[in-house]
């Protein structure tokens, strides 16, 4: 098991609002939409640097997507920013009509994803937002893993020219991608070879699932770990290569079950090359109020639930 | 042919593009079309700075319009063709399969002079905004126009577009609301009687201009106005009067004819009242 480490935890967050910030001096094309919530998408130093290209909207998601739509005619790259439930399931006509459907260049940025924005309770995580946003044609759903990933995602989907849904979190987390590592829209990202069983991994899973690799390796189990952080379009060469060498694979993401990480793996592997497959993700509930790592292990997002999983479909194989 | 003459001429015309295109696929929305015909001539024929032959999505330095609901895509469709986006033969394909002229209007087919789609209510004030932002941004100083029908301003989305133009000052929109007083459920005042519009858009911090929408003149005039009195830090929005139907006797005065396509001797008469001033498709 290749050894990996981190000297500080960072929040994802952050990692989008560095490369906001750095995107901002070099490309003055790109405009940042807030709905309240500056601080929290750390938006701050882009809004503090060019005043003229924050657009504060206040309380209003759906007016906020409508008008970066808008800003896209006339050439400018808007970046909306609130969080995920409010990104998403708030205003699904509004992106399916006036971004999807409309083919715009609108980066719709989400923080507070999943079940990790801890207290605040079920109202604010959710749980469906990459279901929600694969299901639209055209749409690019990124889910990067750390402070660093996630800055090289915001400075790659600038360069995309089409809708994206970038998506990230609030909590810190070990950050240990290279920062001098080239982000490539729909490439997974190779974290550890192994010949026994494929381990896919998105957002804050990811780290958890290096973790277990190495609690499996401890047991003589050799984990294949790989990192999807764009879930569309998804590489499948990557997922059919390890598959067809380790003949079955756990997935792992921070959403419920149905229509996330889980969903987009089987459907590449059921037309090629079915193998057994264990979901670690939420079981179809809603989250509820409690410490992050409270929730992750009452809703079963544990290292150990990785674990557990691997050794379950290594049997069904 | 002066200006007025020639959008005068074209008023007919586009009467007839509407019901025939409504009546070939028994589908559309034949009553708000009719309603705003005198309107759209107008717009694109005398008041927009527009250039249809070199067509591009951005329209830089030119004015661009939004429809905002798109269900009265009929008339949307005949005088973007009149005016040159597209050939007027292309009218023939309205709703059928494969056409660029979908149902509700959409940029997916790549149709020269749709830059958003529509159909979904009350969504395109807040795109009209984004695109006037832009228009400040680059320092182009031609102005938005958006169309919204008086049902439509139901939807929540609108006033929070509403307050946000009034209060980052976005001057360069000037917003129509197809006053007919009617939607599919019937008036606007059995639906959902909302009371004075214009006192609410005032409240908003809008400039509330009305007029007169089946009157070439007094569109003419007004639009001429609401130019005059953007760019002074408020939007401008014009309420605008108009009886759904207008120019096809049968069909005016009522709902009924919302989504409701004529048959064969409705058509008849519907184009026995409107010259083939241009030739049709």
């Amino acid at each position: 098991m290749k050894k990996y480490t981190y000297t500080e935890k960072k929040d994802t967050r952050s990692g989008f609002g560095a490369g906001l910030s750095q995107l901002g001096k070099e490309n003055e094309n790109v405009v940042a939409l807030c709905a309240d919530l500056t601080g929290s998408l750390k938006m701050d130093a882009f809004a503090k640097d060019h005043p003229e290209r924050f657009i504060q909207v206040g309380i209003a998601e759906a007016n906020m997507m409508g008008i970066a739509a808008g800003l896209t005619i006339g050439g400018k790259i808007p970046f909306t920013g609130t969080f995920a439930n409010f990104s998403t399931g708030r205003v699904y006509d509004q992106i399916r009509q006036s971004i999807a459907y409309s083919d715009k260049n609108v980066k719709i940025c989400a923080s507070h994803a999943g079940l990790t924005l801890g207290e605040d309770g079920a109202t604010h995580q959710i749980l469906e937002d990459i279901g929600l946003m694969r299901m639209l044609p055209g749409m690019v759903v990124i889910n990067p893993c750390d402070f660093n990933q996630t800055k090289a995602a915001t400075l790659a989907i600038a360069k995309h020219h089409g809708p994206v849904y970038l998506r990230f979190g609030r909590p810190s987390v070990p950050n240990f991608t290279p920062a001098d590592q080239q982000f490539e829209i729909g490439k997974a990202v190779m974290l550890n070879e192994g010949t026994d069983v494929t381990i896919i991994a998105t957002g804050h899973l990811v780290w958890k699932a290096i973790e277990a690799g190495e609690q499996l390796s401890a047991k003589g189990i050799s984990a294949e770990i790989i990192n999807i952080h764009t879930i569309k379009p998804i590489d499948e060469e990557a997922i059919l290569k390890s598959v067809a060498k380790t003949k079955c694979v756990v997935t792992c993401e921070e959403h419920n079950r149905f229509g996330g990480l889980g969903d987009a793996v089987a459907q590449v592997i059921i037309k090629s090359n079915p193998v057994p497959q264990e979901y670690v993700a939420v079981n179809d509930s809603f989250g509820e109020s409690g410490t992050p790592d409270q929730l992750m292990t009452k809703y079963g997002l544990d290292t150990i639930n990785i674990v557990e999983a691997a050794e379950k479909v290594l049997k069904r194989k | 042919m002066d200006t007025v003459s020639k959008i005068k001429n074209m008023v007919p015309q586009v009467r007839r593009d509407i019901v025939r295109m409504v009546h070939a696929v028994q589908s559309g929305h034949p009553g708000g079309s009719l309603g705003c015909t005198e309107f759209l001539c107008t717009l694109y024929g005398g008041i927009m700075k527009h250039h249809p032959e070199k067509w591009d999505m951005d329209g830089k330095d030119q004015d661009v319009f939004f429809l905002s609901n798109g269900h009265i895509s009929p008339v949307f469709y005949s005088v973007l063709a009149r005016s040159g986006y597209f050939p007027v033969s292309e009218l023939a394909t309205f709703r059928k399969l494969n056409t660029r002229l979908q149902g509700h209007p959409t940029t997916h087919e790549g149709l020269e002079g749709i830059r958003m789609a529509s159909g979904s209510l009350g969504q395109g004030l807040s795109v009209s905004i984004g695109v006037a932002l832009a228009k400040k941004l680059n320092n182009d100083n031609r102005h938005v126009y958006v169309l919204m029908g008086d049902g439509e301003i139901q939807e929540g989305q609108v006033w929070e577009a509403a307050m946000f133009a009034a209060a980052k000052k976005v001057d360069n929109i000037i917003a129509t609301i197809d006053v007919n007083g009617q939607q599919i459920d019937g008036s606007t005042a059995q639906v959902l009687n909302s009371g004075d519009w214009g006192s609410k858009w005032e409240a908003f911090g809008w400039i509330v201009l009305t007029m007169n929408g089946n009157d070439v003149d007094d569109i003419l005039k007004t639009m001429q106005e609401a130019k005059e009195k953007s760019g002074q830090g408020k939007p401008v929005v014009i309420l605008m009067k108009t009886e759904m139907g207008n120019g096809v006797d049968f069909m005016m005065h009522s709902h009924k004819w919302h989504g409701v396509a004529p048959n064969d001797e409705q058509l008849a008469t519907a184009l026995a009242q409107n010259e083939a001033t241009l030739g049709d498709y």
